[in-house]
C-alpha cells in the first residue's frame, strides 16, 4: 500500500489544557480527561467520533488502554510509542499515517502528569532508573537530565564562546512571555543577574536555567485537512513533520553542540515547502535554556555557534524581532515532564488569534520542535493557518 | 536442541575485568573500530566479530559540569580516549573547579564500596 503522505494532509482542530500549575488534588487521569474532554468539544465532535488515540507516559507502558478506557473510547488505532518529551510532535507524523492509511478519522492526542501536586517518591524514582539502566552513566551521579544539559551548555560555551548571560537571556525572554499568559506559573519579574545568581545545580545551569516542575495536561484533535474544514472556523494544518533521534544517553552523542533537530527540522521543512524566514512564530521545548540556542541553530535560524549571540538583547521576548516560546515555555508556564503538547496547543493558539496580551501579530506560520531525553529524540512541525 | 554455552553479557565482561583492575574495550575485527559502550555487535559497521582490547589509557576531557549536592560537589565528564570512543567520567584528584575542556587525562581504576569505578586523573600527576 502506498500512503501519500501529503504536505497539509491532516489538522488541528480543538485544543483543551486542564490543571496547569498545580492540580489542586486531581489525578493524573483526571486532569488528561478534563484536557481532552475540552479539546474534542471544540473539535466540534463528540467523544464517540473519536476513533484514534495517541498518548504515553513516563511511567505506565499500559497507559493508551488507560486512556481509553478512562474515557470510553473504542479506538480504531491507537499508539502509545513514547519519544520523552517530544511525543506528541512525533505523534503529529504517527497521525497523519494512520489518517491516510484510512485506519481512523479523528486522533485525540493527550498527555498529562502531576509531578508537583504528586511528587514522585524515592522509590519511584529508583524504579524507573531499574526499568532504563545506563550502566555506564549511573555509577558516576550525573544529576539527569540536569548534567547531561549542562555538558552539552558546557561544551558549546568552550567551543563558540556562548556565555552564561546568553543562556540567562533565554529564561528572561520566558519570563516577560509569561507575564502577559495568565496561565503561566511563575510570572514574577526575572533579571539576568536573577538567573546567574540562583543556585548552581549543575555548571553551568542554575536552577533557573531549568525548566519548572508544574502539573498539566493537554489535548488536541487531528483530522483530515478535507474534514477539518467541515468540523472547525479555523483549523490548522500541518504542513510537514520530521523525526529523529540518534542516541538514549549523552555519552552516546556525536557532537553534543549538534542535535538531531538537523534532521528532523530539514524533513519538516521539505515536506512543508518553506524555509526558516517563512515563519512567524516559534515554540521551541526550553527544558534548559541550552536547548533554545542549539535548536535555532540546529533548525537553521543561524549558524551554528550563532544561537548565543541570535538571542542577545531581548531579540526573543515580547516586544523583540523573533518572538519565540510566547507562551512562557518549560521554564516559566508549565512543564509536567513531558512538554511538547502544549508547543502545539500554543502554536495553535497564536495562529488562530487568541493569545491576547501575548498576540504575535499576523501569525500565520508556526514552527514547533520538541525534544525528548537528554537532546536524544528530535521532532519538528510546521504549523499554518492555510494551505 | 543443545543450550547455548553460557557466555558473560558485554556488560558483566566490562566490570568483572574491572574488577580485576584491567580496562578492556571492544574493538572490531571487521573495521577496525573501537566502540563504548560494550556491546555484542559493532555499531559502526554491524559485524558481530568483535575482540576486547586494552585502551592506551589516554583522554581528552570533551566536557565537563561540576555536579552540586548538598553532601558535596563532584565533577561529571565526557572523555574522549585517544582509541576513538567516548565515554562518562570524572576527573579526580584536583579540585573540581580545575577540571577544563581540553585537558590531558589518564584513566585509572579506583575500587569503591559500590564496585570498581573507571576514573581520570589528568596527565602528567602521580596515579
Amino acid at each position: 500500500m502506498v500512503i501519500d503522505q501529503q504536505r497539509g494532509a491532516v489538522a488541528i482542530l480543538g485544543t483543551g489544557l486542564a490543571g496547569l500549575g498545580h492540580a489542586g488534588g486531581r489525578t493524573e487521569q483526571e486532569i488528561i480527561a478534563q484536557a481532552s474532554c475540552r479539546a474534542v468539544e471544540q473539535s466540534g465532535l463528540r467523544m464517540k467520533d473519536i476513533d484514534g488515540i495517541i498518548t504515553s507516559s513516563l511511567t505506565s507502558p499500559w497507559w493508551v488502554m488507560r486512556m481509553a478506557e478512562y474515557l470510553g473510547i473504542r479506538p480504531r488505532f491507537s499508539d502509545s510509542t513514547m519519544f520523552g518529551g517530544s511525543s506528541f510532535i512525533a505523534d503529529l507524523k504517527i497521525a497523519a499515517m494512520a489518517i491516510a492509511a484510512g485506519e481512523c478519522e479523528n486522533v485525540l492526542i493527550c498527555y498529562g502528569s502531576t509531578p508537583r501536586s504528586v511528587p514522585s517518591s524515592s522509590r519511584i524514582n529508583q524504579m524507573r532508573a531499574e526499568l532504563d539502566p545506563q550502566p555506564y552513566e549511573h555509577p558516576y551521579k550525573p544529576f539527569n537530565p540536569v548534567s547531561s544539559y549542562a555538558l552539552a551548555a558546557a561544551r558549546h560555551m568552550h567551543q563558540y564562546g556562548t556565555t552564561r548571560q546568553q543562556l540567562a537571556e533565554v529564561a528572561v525572554a520566558a519570563r516577560q512571555w509569561a507575564q502577559l499568559n495568565p496561565d503561566a506559573f511563575s510570572r514574577d519579574p526575572l533579571s539576568i543577574d536573577g538567573v546567574l545568581g540562583a543556585k548552581m545545580i549543575s555548571d553551568p545551569l542554575t536552577v533557573r536555567d531549568c525548566c519548572l516542575v508544574t502539573d498539566g495536561a493537554g489535548a488536541f484533535v487531528v483530522t483530515s485537512a478535507e474534514r477539518s474544514r467541515a468540523l472547525h472556523a479555523k483549523p490548522v494544518y500541518v504542513l510537514g513533520t520530521g523525526h529523529a533521534h540518534w542516541h538514549r544517553q549523552i555519552s552516546c552523542m556525536d557532537d553534543v553542540t549538534v542535535t538531531p533537530a538537523v534532521d528532523s527540522g530539514r524533513r519538516a521543512y521539505a515536506e512543508a515547502g518553506l524555509r526558516p524566514s517563512d515563519v512567524d512564530v516559534v515554540e521551541l521545548y526550553d527544558a534548559f535554556t541550552i536547548n533554545p540556542i542549539l535548536f535555532l541553530e540546529d533548525l537553521g535560524f543561524c549558524k551554528k555557534g550563532e544561537g548565543g549571540a541570535f538571542v542577545e538583547g531581548g531579540r526573543i521576548a515580547p516586544g523583540g524581532d523573533f518572538p519565540m516560546n510566547t507562551n512562557g515555555g518549560g521554564l516559566s508556564c508549565t512543564h509536567p515532564g513531558m512538554y511538547s503538547i502544549f508547543l502545539i496547543i500554543e502554536a495553535v493558539t497564536q495562529l488562530r488569534g487568541e493569545a491576547d496580551a501575548r498576540q504575535v501579530r499576523d501569525a500565520e506560520v508556526a514552527l514547533v520542535h520538541g525534544n525528548g531525553g537528554v537532546l536524544s529524540s528530535q521532532a519538528t512541525a510546521l504549523l499554518s493557518t492555510s494551505l | 536442541m543443545a543450550m547455548p554455552a553460557d557466555v558473560p553479557s558485554a556488560d558483566a565482561r566490562y566490570f568483572g575485568k574491572l574488577a580485576e583492575g584491567i580496562f578492556e574495550i571492544p574493538r572490531c575485527r571487521t573495521c577496525s573500530r573501537h566502540h563504548f559502550f560494550p556491546r555484542v555487535c559493532c555499531p559502526h559497521c554491524g559485524s558481530q566479530d568483535l575482540e576486547w582490547v586494552a585502551p592506551a589509557g589516554a583522554g581528552v576531557v570533551y566536557s565537563s559540569t561540576i555536579v552540586r549536592r548538598p553532601g558535596g560537589d563532584y565533577t561529571v565528564c565526557l572523555v574522549d580516549l585517544q582509541e576513538g570512543p567516548r565515554l562518562m567520567s570524572r576527573v579526580v584528584d584536583i579540585p573540581v573547579d580545575e577540571v577544563r575542556i581540553g585537558m590531558a587525562v589518564r584513566a585509572r581504576i579506583d575500587q569503591t564500596t559500590e564496585g570498581p569505578l573507571l576514573v581520570f586523573i589528568p596527565e602528567g600527576a602521580r596515579s
